[in-house]
């Protein structure tokens, strides 16, 4: 039966893409029979091509991809290739699970509420430094070049490729590298950048894949932080879907077509970048240079380091001050009356979309770790590990853009009479939580030394006794840490959310995001520090818990 | 055991489909009672989402009926889920019941049969209701008791009396935007309230409002639509963000005000600035002001899909809306603010007592400052300024 799960798990993970695929790319071609669309054509995209915004919806799509991947993936490395094994990097890395778990479009919130012209800063400035009683009409959030939505991926990306490198670390032997370079006198960054870098880059390649493909489809960020005139390509796909006449879900479909071959050329693009810069690295590598006046970058790199960390916390210190205010003027610094009226009043509505968050989250993570220890125990009983195409199938579902594939997974399962129920939704979000579940849990759950297996079965202890009183209780630390990473990835899911529930299902990230059309800071400010608790909770409780299971067992605190 | 179970999935559609005649109203009440009522309505208003908790709590109290709001950012979302669904075949047990609809919306649903009705002269608080063209005809199309009215709505400018005096006209607001550069924006079209604010310009621009009662042609369209594209040249670059960037909503241009980003912005609901005053989103300076050649009112309604899983919860939720109590609760701008729809005349002595003492709030303009609403221009003109307007401005950047 075990052996089954590995394919089950397969199904579950691509069948909704390959599904959803299909359903949008018929209709781009002018087929969707059940409105009325037979024959084959290419009027969707002639339709597409005819919107005016094409052009600047594509170029933001691209441009805001590649440089919110590129700017988090170098401060990633010039952070860990200055400060790695100090006391600033411990602090850094203390502060990454909290930065993890705050949803995307919580902190988008954060940082919107931060920069605005009208924002946290300017409000601290003004007028005493600044001058202004009222805000410069300068368009800081909402930019049409998409700065504040690169700076608000960012702030995101960074600490969840941090969290790559730091796993990376280890299988490269990152430290004896680094000692090698300082005994032939490399200075520490310019050491890390050639010897231990190329070998880190190696492992976290689909990681970086992945936030880039997300940064070009992100719709949630994206309508809180990007521009409106036009938006990107996938809010405009988003906007299309909603539209009344059926048409337009042809273009759509056209549209989420091009998204997916946008993604798929920007990657390439990406890697040919990678041989590019592989090439112009050995070169600089051999040239031998030790590296001088590093210490100017290596405190820039601190510095706009702290400040992305700085930014997401500040971001929701201003969400906590905005869900008590009373009335808030500019410029001043604190609002003018303080209290309860906010939550009472928005309370019961977050609540209740609390309650449905956390059965939808809840329902798929426990599915994913169901499946994932199936497979995981599928694979130590044969001993068949999944190889390189296996880890690429394992991504597929967070390379191929959302934008792509969702909305052809709804019309699949509007012809299934299946959608709009709870139980789509959680399928819907073990395709992105799976994955999540099945990268944080594997390292550990292979290292585990197996020799404890053999004792137990020396004992008389079967497969299934080893499983679930050794090796289950013993991985008790991170099989809680992979449910708590599942959840957050559920409590942050927006499209699928939105499109496969129908509107029925409001989960505190669709709530949040609807409310921010409104603009009201008081009831955003509810929603998403109530996200953030929904995705934050779960990490403290993944490590109290081992703590007080295991407090007389101090080997396994994790 | 797998018997009943299939028998049962048998019966079910038929039982769904089994629609009381909304004469009857005793027969609704019956079948209503339990029903689970998904209102579709546009969410982004706060004080709104609460008006219809509230809702939610008395019909369930008086009836038994549950209800759900569905929150839209945008009511078309509706219009297209009832459209998906007929085009996969499913003709009962859809996921809306009800929705907050008026204009291109139910132009479209109702071309396309989509609604359940007539019912809405038979629901019997309709007896109160002021009839007349403003409930019978929604932006000129007949409505025939496909939806039922719940409030009124004329557009009033909301603008901070600590930075500037009321303007007479839309020529003034540009002159006075032109002094005053990047202290006036509008919510970005296709949002309703940005749409209805070119058509205010278009109905005090326009060389012969007349044309605006039919249909569009291509040729009356391109003259009466001339001074209003001439009109948004010289408004843009003086506009807030000069015109990059607009707010996405109404409610959003409240924390501008609020914020000291804008002095000046434009609202569907006379009451909407006291209601904002009185729950900290408006600073207590902010008052309303309407042009001196009057302004555009309409109706808003709800209207009951074809294919409702609980058309009769519906059309009880749509009586209690008509209700002295809930038109009462959406007449106080501590709550909503909105225009009742009902006859002062036609209500109980006790009623309409309540109406009249009621504090209209520091920003309201009194019934008779407001003068008589300007009608809405035919649906159509809507869509088309909507999409010329998408090209010139909304992909500009």
């Amino acid at each position: 039966m075990i052996r089954a799960v590995p394919p089950l798990t397969l199904l579950l993970l691509l069948g909704p893409v390959a599904a959803g695929l299909w359903g949008v790319i018929r209709p781009a071609f002018g087929v969707l029979p059940a409105a009325g669309f037979a024959a084959p054509s290419l009027d969707p995209f002639r339709a597409l091509a005819d919107w005016p915004g094409l052009g600047a919806a594509v170029r933001l799509s691209v441009g805001v991809g590649l440089l919110a991947t590129a700017l988090s993936l170098a401060l990633v490395t010039l952070i860990c290739a200055g400060w790695w094994g100090t006391r600033a990097f411990r602090l850094l890395q203390r502060l990454l699970s909290p930065l993890l778990s705050v949803p995307h479009a919580a902190a988008a919130f954060g940082l919107a509420f931060l920069i605005a012209p009208s924002g946290w800063i300017a409000r601290a400035l003004s007028p005493w430094a600044t001058g202004w009683d009222r805000p410069p009409d300068a368009l800081i959030v909402n930019d049409p070049w998409g700065l504040a939505l690169t700076a608000g991926l960012v702030i995101k990306e960074v600490p969840f490729l941090l969290l790559m490198v730091l796993a990376a670390l280890p299988q490269v032997r990152a430290g004896e590298r680094l000692r090698l370079t300082q005994v032939l006198g490399y200075g520490r960054m310019t050491g890390w950048l050639k010897a231990v870098f190329p070998a880190v880059y190696a492992q976290i390649r689909l990681p970086v894949y992945v936030v880039l493909a997300y940064s070009m489809s992100v719709v949630d960020v994206a309508v809180i932080l990007g521009p409106s005139t036009p938006p990107p390509l996938s809010v405009q796909i988003v906007r299309w879907i909603g539209e009344p006449a059926l048409e337009t879900r042809l273009v759509a479909a056209a549209g989420a077509v091009l998204q997916l071959a946008l993604v798929i050329g920007a990657l390439v693009a990406w890697r040919l970048g990678e041989v590019v810069v592989a090439r112009l690295g050995c070169a600089w590598a051999e040239r031998g240079g030790r590296g001088r006046h590093e210490n100017p970058l290596r405190r820039v790199s601190l510095v706009l380091g702290a400040g992305s960390a700085g930014a997401v916390l500040a971001g929701l210190a201003v969400l906590t001050v905005w869900s008590v205010a009373g009335f808030w003027g500019f410029p001043a610094a604190w609002p003018q009356g303080v209290g309860p009226a906010n939550w009472a009043r928005h309370g019961p509505g977050a609540g209740s979309a609390f309650g449905q968050t956390a059965l939808v989250a809840g329902i798929a993570t426990a599915l994913a770790l169901v499946l994932v220890l199936g497979c995981l125990q599928a694979e130590a009983r044969t001993g068949r590990r999944p190889g390189a195409s296996a880890m690429w199938l394992l991504y597929l579902p967070l390379l191929v853009p959302q934008t792509a594939f969702l909305p052809g997974l709804q019309t699949f399962l509007l012809g299934l009479g299946a959608d709009r129920g709870v139980a789509s939704v959680i399928l819907a979000h073990l395709v992105f939580v799976l994955p999540y579940v099945f990268l944080s849990l594997a390292d550990p759950w292979r290292a585990w030394d197996s020799r404890q297996a053999t004792i137990a079965a020396t004992l008389g202890a079967g497969p299934g006794a080893v499983f679930w009183r050794i090796r289950l209780p013993m991985l008790l630390a991170p099989v809680l840490t992979a449910a708590a990473v599942g959840l957050a990835v559920s409590v942050g899911q927006y499209l699928p959310t939105l499109l496969i529930g129908g509107g029925r299902v409001a989960t505190l990230t669709t709530e949040a995001v609807a409310l921010a059309s409104g603009g009201d800071r008081r009831a955003i400010g509810v929603y998403a520090l109530a996200q953030s608790a929904a995705a934050l909770l779960p990490f403290a409780l993944a490590l109290a818990l081992p703590a007080l299971v295991w407090r007389n067992r101090r080997g396994l605190h994790g | 055991m797998i018997r009943p179970l299939a028998l049962a999935a048998a019966l079910l559609p038929t039982l769904a489909q089994a629609q009381t005649d909304p004469a009857d109203w005793d027969a609704v009440l019956e079948a209503a009672r339990g029903q689970t009522v998904y209102w579709n309505a546009w969410g982004g208003s706060t004080t709104t989402n609460d008006f219809i908790a509230w809702v939610g709590a008395r019909v369930a109290e008086d009836h038994g009926v549950i209800l759900e709001h569905v929150k839209l950012t945008d009511t078309a979302d509706a219009v297209t889920r009832v459209l998906s669904e007929r085009q996969a075949g499913q003709d009962s047990g859809g996921a809306i019941d009800l929705i907050w609809i008026n204009g291109a919306n139910f132009a479209a649903m109702k071309q396309a049969d989509l609604l359940f009705g007539p019912f809405a002269e038979d629901l019997p608080n309709w007896v109160h209701v002021a009839d007349g063209p403003a409930v019978r005809t929604d932006f000129t199309v007949p409505t025939e008791g496909y939806e039922s009215p719940w409030a009124l709505a004329q557009v009033v400018f909301m603008y901070d009396s600590a930075d500037m005096a009321p303007q007479p006209s839309m020529a003034a607001i540009a002159d006075w935007a032109a002094q005053n550069p990047g202290r006036f924006t509008y919510p970005q079209p296709p949002d309703f309230l940005g749409l209805t604010f070119l058509k205010q310009a278009l109905v005090e621009l326009t060389p012969d409002p007349a044309l605006l009662a039919q249909a569009p042609t291509d040729a009356s369209y391109e003259v009466a639509t001339a001074p209003l594209w001439d009109y948004l040249e010289d408004l843009t670059p003086n506009l807030w963000r000069q015109g990059r960037a607009y707010p996405a909503t109404g409610p959003a241009q409240l924390q501008l005000i609020a914020d000291q980003e804008i002095d000046l912005a434009i609202s569907f609901s006379p009451g909407e600035a006291s209601a904002a005053i009185a729950n900290g989103q408006l600073p207590d300076t902010v008052r309303t002001f309407v042009l001196a050649g009057g302004t555009i009112g309409n109706a808003s309604f709800v209207a009951i899909p074809y294919n409702a899983s609980a058309p009769e919860g519906a059309m009880v939720v749509a009586n209690f809306l008509l209700s002295p109590e809930a038109q009462l609760r959406a007449q106080d701008p501590a709550v909503l603010g909105y225009g009742t729809v009902l006859d002062m005349t036609k209500l109980p002595e006790d009623d309409a007592a309540g109406f009249a003492a009621l504090d209209l709030g520091i920003a309201t303009l009194p019934p008779e400052a407001l003068g008589t609403p300007l009608p809405e221009p035919h649906p159509e003109w809507m869509t088309r300024i909507a999409e010329d307007w998408a090209s010139r401005y909304g992909t500009a950047q």
